[in-house]
């Protein structure tokens, strides 16, 4: 993991864009292409079925909602942490990032309450229609969430020590990123009626 | 500032397997690649064998059950396509090309590049492991549409349906990785000098078809998964009996199968262009219309999947559309192929094997997209969807795309890769060998496919009314293509094999080739350039009048060139 093995190629910028910035937004690209796939299939479904509406009125909207609530306000964390990382102070960068983590646990500590009472009643991902969308949708962006959370603890533990700053930047890129497909998962799975 | 770094020689594990060396992980793409087409090219041989001779023993395997047969053609088509034309036209020579012809010592990430081996490697893996368990590997086509491929009741191979899924998931994920990583190489770490039209052709096209291949993949990505958790946890995303349903697979399944012909024919295209420009000295015609034609395609690769639904019970307004946006996409291919024809006149050709087989490249592809043209229009498909005409027109495409051009750019490269030279005789002996056996296997199927024989057949014993006999002659015919063909296979593997001890030594520059691969001694050493280039122009600057070397590198200022010149 030493620095110095890095090749020139790593550091060179052609385009003018950092590379580690530039690879983080191919990576968003191809994430959105994955969760496109999977939104649109879910939305010709929905339009085709409207008696999912039914399924979906067995969401909690406000569990939904305050998780909206704690996913923003830990990006605003990840903002703060680029901030610090810019600044060249390491170690502020690393608690908010930490911080920024915590969110994430927030996040999918609620959602496994909601899944709990949702699997208690009956709603299980084999129940058809709704549900292993529901499913598979909430589960692959917990999943981006939970790995979101291991790199962001990683990146905090180099930049405590004031090391590869530029990975405090690239993995806030990828946390408003997981913000953002939750953006459109809200709706889309608890208040569409 | 010198890239090369003293090393002290590394353990077999750290050198082979655990290497961050891009020209080291562009051979264990190669070999993988290699070694897993000598089994898809053994499956189509027993798959072959009894067509041509139906219910009879087949040397080297036995009898040949229908469970089996289905089984051999699902994972021949699934072996060629994804562990053999992946990762050696895109993985391997994007691996060894890339760095090396944009001047710089290594790929921008080079664990994620060894990671990225390391998972197409694991792959393979699970795929082969498939034909060890309980029912064996999957049988349900590589197209593996629901229900057939959902249920264990259907396709009888529920251990085998769900290894093949993961083992399709897991190389997309390696080719995600590598792709992402080759397109951040080349669009940051070029060589000082290096503008956006001074890459080479073969540079571009694996980089769109990365790109290509990054857009496309992603709905199969979240439809693997919806199988997958259909095939385990019975959730029901395409069974409609419970608000599923099976067209959308066939959806997301073509709409990155469709972009996957061109993700694949782009290198391919790629790597004629370096070599014909090379072999008729002169610049590629109309560098920047190549580019113009490839983003074309890649854009109207994205609106055709639909036609491969045309029997599908799509709505026929629907099914017009797709016929025309499919007849669209025929002319910027078509136009690049006119490019390179181009590029040969008038040029002073010489016949080696790397340029026979460009040659035959563009010869053959030809035909396959002629012949695509019946299949794109709905009206001609639905007659021949499923038919053996169908086969032979995808392999006039995917047999030069995965075999031809990677033959040429294999002995093309070879001497820059081992630093000796293959031996021409023994090459143009398998360039014949191949390629006229080759036309003798499918002209015959596009035959019996216009007379109707449909493909996924094991034996016309259960369809007598289908057997048509009069056409078995047609069919043993294009067997024993086969057998030829495979047989010349092996002069390929002696050639290849001899030569890395007993080849000429090869050189920096034996073909005389400007880009910046051949500044630098073969095989390259570790970090590539004793001193990292600059770079003064385009890649094809061949034909100079009146000067003792013909062609001017991309590493030489104009002030050098004189000098070489005047010698």
């Amino acid at each position: 993991m030493s620095a110095a093995a890095k090749p020139v190629a790593n550091t060179r910028s052609a385009t003018g864009i950092p590379t580690a910035r530039l690879i983080t937004w191919w990576v968003i690209a191809s994430e959105i292409v994955i969760f496109g796939g999977l939104l649109a299939s879910y939305v010709m479904h929905r339009l085709g079925h409207p008696e999912w509406a039914d399924a979906a009125s067995h969401t909690n909207t406000w569990a939904g909602a305050f998780n909206t609530l704690v996913l923003l306000t830990s990006s605003l964390c990840a903002v703060m942490a680029h901030k610090a990382a810019d600044a060249h102070e390491g170690p502020k960068a690393a608690k908010l990032l930490r911080l920024t983590a915590l969110g994430g646990l927030l996040f999918l500590t609620i959602k496994g309450f909601e899944w709990t009472k949702d699997i208690h009643e009956g709603f299980v991902i084999s129940s058809g229609g709704f549900w292993p969308f529901y499913y598979l949708m909430a589960g692959l962006h917990g999943l981006h969430v939970l790995a979101g959370m291991v790199i962001m603890l990683v990146v905090a533990s180099d930049a405590a020590k004031n090391r590869e700053l530029q990975r405090v930047e690239c993995i806030g890129l990828y946390w408003h990123f997981v913000d953002i497909v939750w953006i459109f998962l809200f709706p889309l799975l608890y208040i569409a009626r | 500032m010198s890239a090369q770094v003293e090393h002290a020689e590394p353990g077999f594990i750290h050198k082979y397997l655990w290497s961050t060396d891009h020209k080291m992980i562009a051979m264990q793409y190669l070999f993988t690649g290699m070694a897993m087409a000598l089994l898809g090219g053994f499956f189509i041989y027993v798959v072959r064998m009894q067509q041509g001779f139906p219910n009879q023993y087949v040397p080297g395997y036995g009898l040949v059950t229908a469970g089996k047969y289905n089984a051999l053609v699902t994972m021949h088509g699934t072996i060629m396509i994804f562990w053999v034309a992946m990762p050696v036209l895109i993985a391997a020579f994007g691996n060894f090309l890339i760095p090396l012809m944009i001047g710089c010592d290594d790929m921008a990430f080079p664990r994620i590049n060894r990671l990225s081996y390391q998972i197409f490697l694991l792959s393979a893996l699970v795929l082969l492991s498939s034909f060890l368990v309980k029912g064996g590997p999957f049988g349900g086509a590589w197209t593996a549409y629901p229900p057939l491929s959902s249920s264990g009741a259907y396709n009888l191979t529920p251990i085998g349906a769900t290894l093949w899924l993961l083992a399709v998931a897991l190389e997309f994920v390696a080719f995600l990785l590598g792709g992402i990583n080759f397109t951040v190489t080349v669009m940051n770490s070029r060589a000082p000098g290096m503008k956006m039209y001074d890459i080479p052709i073969l540079i571009w096209m694996i980089i769109l078809a990365n790109v290509i291949f990054m857009a496309s993949a992603g709905p199969l990505i979240a439809g693997a998964v919806m199988l997958l958790f259909d095939q385990t946890m019975s959730t029901g995303f395409f069974d409609p009996t419970r608000g599923g349903d099976p067209l959308l697979w066939q959806h997301l399944f073509w709409f990155f199968g469709h972009p996957e012909v061109y993700v694949v024919l782009l290198p391919a295209m790629g790597i004629v262009a370096e070599i014909i420009a090379v072999f008729a000295r002169k610049k590629i015609f109309g560098y920047k219309t190549v580019l113009y034609t490839t983003w074309a395609v890649g854009f109207l690769s994205f609106v055709v999947w639909a036609h491969h639904q045309f029997v599908a019970g799509i709505d026929p307004r629907m099914a017009n559309i797709f016929s025309i946006t499919t007849l669209m996409i025929s002319i910027p291919v078509t136009e690049m192929v006119f490019l390179y024809i181009a590029t040969l006149y008038g040029g002073s050709i010489t016949l080696d094997t790397p340029m026979l087989w460009a040659l035959g490249f563009i010869a053959e592809f030809l035909i396959g997209g002629v012949t695509g043209i019946f299949l794109g229009s709905s009206g001609t498909d639905i007659y021949l969807h499923d038919t053996y005409f169908l086969v032979a027109h995808f392999h006039y495409t995917f047999v030069p795309i995965a075999i031809i051009s990677v033959f040429a750019g294999i002995t093309f490269w070879y001497p820059k890769m081992f630093g000796r030279m293959l031996n021409e005789t023994l090459g143009k002996i398998h360039f014949w060998g191949t390629v006229i056996p080759f036309n003798v296997i499918f002209i015959p199927l596009f035959i019996t496919g216009l007379a109707g024989d449909q493909r996924r057949i094991y034996s016309y014993a259960q369809f007598a009314e289908q057997s048509r006999p009069a056409l078995q002659h047609l069919r043993t015919t294009s067997t024993i293509a086969l057998l030829v063909m495979l047989a010349f296979q092996l002069i390929f593997l002696f050639n290849f094999f001899w030569s890395l001890r007993n080849g000429k030594t090869a050189g920096a520059n034996p073909w005389r080739s400007g880009t910046l691969e051949w500044t630098v001694p073969s095989p390259p050493p570790h970090g590539n350039f004793a001193e990292l280039p600059t770079v003064y122009r385009g890649p094809y600057e061949y034909g100079l009048p009146g000067a003792a070397q013909d062609f001017a590198p991309q590493n030489l200022p104009d002030s050098a060139l004189a000098g070489v010149m005047k010698s």
